[in-house]
């Protein structure tokens, strides 16, 4: 599998870390991984609850705090979008 | 004294923009019955309760009578009843009461994570610790979880409100009254987004009821607790041990007369407005691309209508559909003054921007609604284009 490509958010307000992020879905491969970085809090729930209405997956989340960033990975569905 | 003459009339001029309140959660419009009651005990009750003149025993009269009434609304005793300046004030005198009664009994308490910010703070000042139990997709907690977080250690108070306030669902009180009392912990319940609206029920050993949700004045809030819960004082030494310094007579008068006068229509009320909420749900999940809708379907209460737009700025779409004259609440970070999203519904697994809150109150027309759910997708899809948010 290759290396996830990396959205970085970071210092952007909700909702613009997962606009970003739903940008490079839309043209990612199914199975792509995706990483965004992102500083706003919101993040951290909403990407979780944006893969599930999208049908992705997310397969990592982690938090450091010292730099306040959460990195979220998601693995892009091998389904088109709902229109 | 002659009547204005009409040619003293102000000139019309161009009719300002129709205005729906939609934002009536904890901010109903003022009841006219609580509006009545209000000026009435202002020429009655204007005097200080705690003088024994005549003027004193009469405000003392109408207070009494309100804690009376107030009772008989949720199946108390008078003496069980207490008038608080606030909800926000009846749900910490609340938690820090129980937590000092309840000192040698434990350090702990359970709460399920979408409580009120109030009961979550409340817990802390108290120097608790404080064991959030999640909650399912829905909003309502998971009993189990409840009821095993209890036997995690020495546990103080558990807390669980009677119905969620952002998102509608109402909680499972019964099953955690149950196991609450099995293990002789007191339940607080924060019944301020259902008292009014929904049977509060008998699951609770201290209550709490906010009159603004019902259409009263502001300036009282309802604390019930049991007789045998232990609750000790927080504050100094005062004549009134739950509120030092007392309540608002006519607040309280109004509380009291306009919680009877809601609870006369409820049946009424409840069909008509979860008409409007069933309207809400379906036409937003139809005509607006990428929302959620949120909340229990249909274990719900009867005026809250919670939904998130995906790559939507939730502040600007509330200022958007205020311009366009309809006031909603929102549960997105960015609408409040705190840079952290909603606990509700992060603690739900739900879009935390992007959220609108509808509260329908007794004023709200159908036609309030209907003129909203036309403005709604123009305006959603016009703040998702500021943002460059298409074709996602």
């Amino acid at each position: 599998m290759s290396p996830a490509v990396v959205v970085d958010a970071r210092g952007l307000r909700c909702p613009l870390p997962v606009i970003r992020l739903a940008a490079a879905a839309r043209d990612a491969a199914p199975g792509a991984l995706l990483t965004v970085l992102a500083t706003d809090p919101a993040a951290e729930h909403d990407v979780p609850a944006w893969a599930r209405m999208r049908g992705h997956a997310v397969v990592g989340s982690e938090h450091d705090e010292a730099a306040g960033t959460w990195s979220l990975t998601v693995e892009v569905s091998g389904q088109a979008p709902a229109a | 004294m002659t009547d204005p003459t009409p040619s003293s009339a102000p000139p019309k001029t161009a009719e300002a923009p129709r205005r729906a309140w939609l934002d009536a959660s904890g901010a109903a419009r003022i009841h006219p019955v609580a509006r009545r009651a209000f000026e009435q005990a202002l020429d009655d009750g204007w005097a200080d309760p705690r003088r024994l003149s005549t003027e004193g025993r009469r405000a003392r009269a109408l207070l009494d009578g309100a804690r009376e009434s107030l009772a008989g609304a949720v199946g108390a005793r008078t003496e069980e009843v207490h008038v608080a300046p606030s909800h926000t004030a009846a749900l910490h005198a609340a938690v820090l009461g129980v937590a000092a009664g309840r000192r040698r009994a434990g350090t702990r308490a359970v709460v399920s994570a979408v409580e009120r910010a109030a009961v979550l703070h409340a817990g802390e000042h108290a120097g608790l610790d404080v064991e959030r139990v999640p909650v399912h997709r829905t909003g309502a907690v998971d009993t189990e979880a409840f009821a095993a977080a209890l036997d995690d250690g020495p546990t103080a108070l558990a807390a669980l409100q009677h119905a969620n306030g952002e998102v509608g669902t109402l909680q499972p009180t019964g099953a955690a009254h149950a196991a609450t009392t099995a293990r002789g912990v007191p339940l607080v319940v924060d019944a301020g987004a259902s008292a009014g609206h929904v049977d509060v029920g008998a699951a609770w050993d201290v209550l709490a009821l906010d009159p603004r949700d019902w259409g009263s004045v502001p300036g009282a809030g309802v604390l019930v607790v049991r007789r045998g819960v232990r609750w000790r004082p927080v504050a100094p030494e005062d004549e009134d041990r739950f509120f030092p310094g007392g309540p608002s007579v006519p607040a309280a008068f109004a509380a009291a007369a306009s919680l009877e006068a809601v609870l006369a229509d409820r049946a009424e009320e409840d069909r008509r407005r979860r008409a409007l909420v069933d309207l809400v749900r379906t036409r937003v999940a139809a005509e607006v691309p990428d929302v959620e809708v949120v909340g229990d379907p249909d274990d719900r209460l009867p005026h809250v209508v919670t939904f998130s737009c995906l790559y939507v700025d939730g502040e600007a779409l509330v200022t958007e559909l205020d311009r366009a004259g309809f006031a909603v609440g929102s549960g997105s970070a960015c609408t409040s003054r705190s840079l952290e999203p909603s606990h509700v519904l992060a603690a739900m697994g739900v879009l935390t921007h992007g959220n609108v809150r509808i509260g329908l109150d007794r004023e709200t027309t159908r036609d309030d609604v209907e003129r909203f759910l036309a403005v709604l997708p123009g305006a959603v899809a016009r703040v998702r284009s500021f943002l460059g948010a298409q074709a996602l």
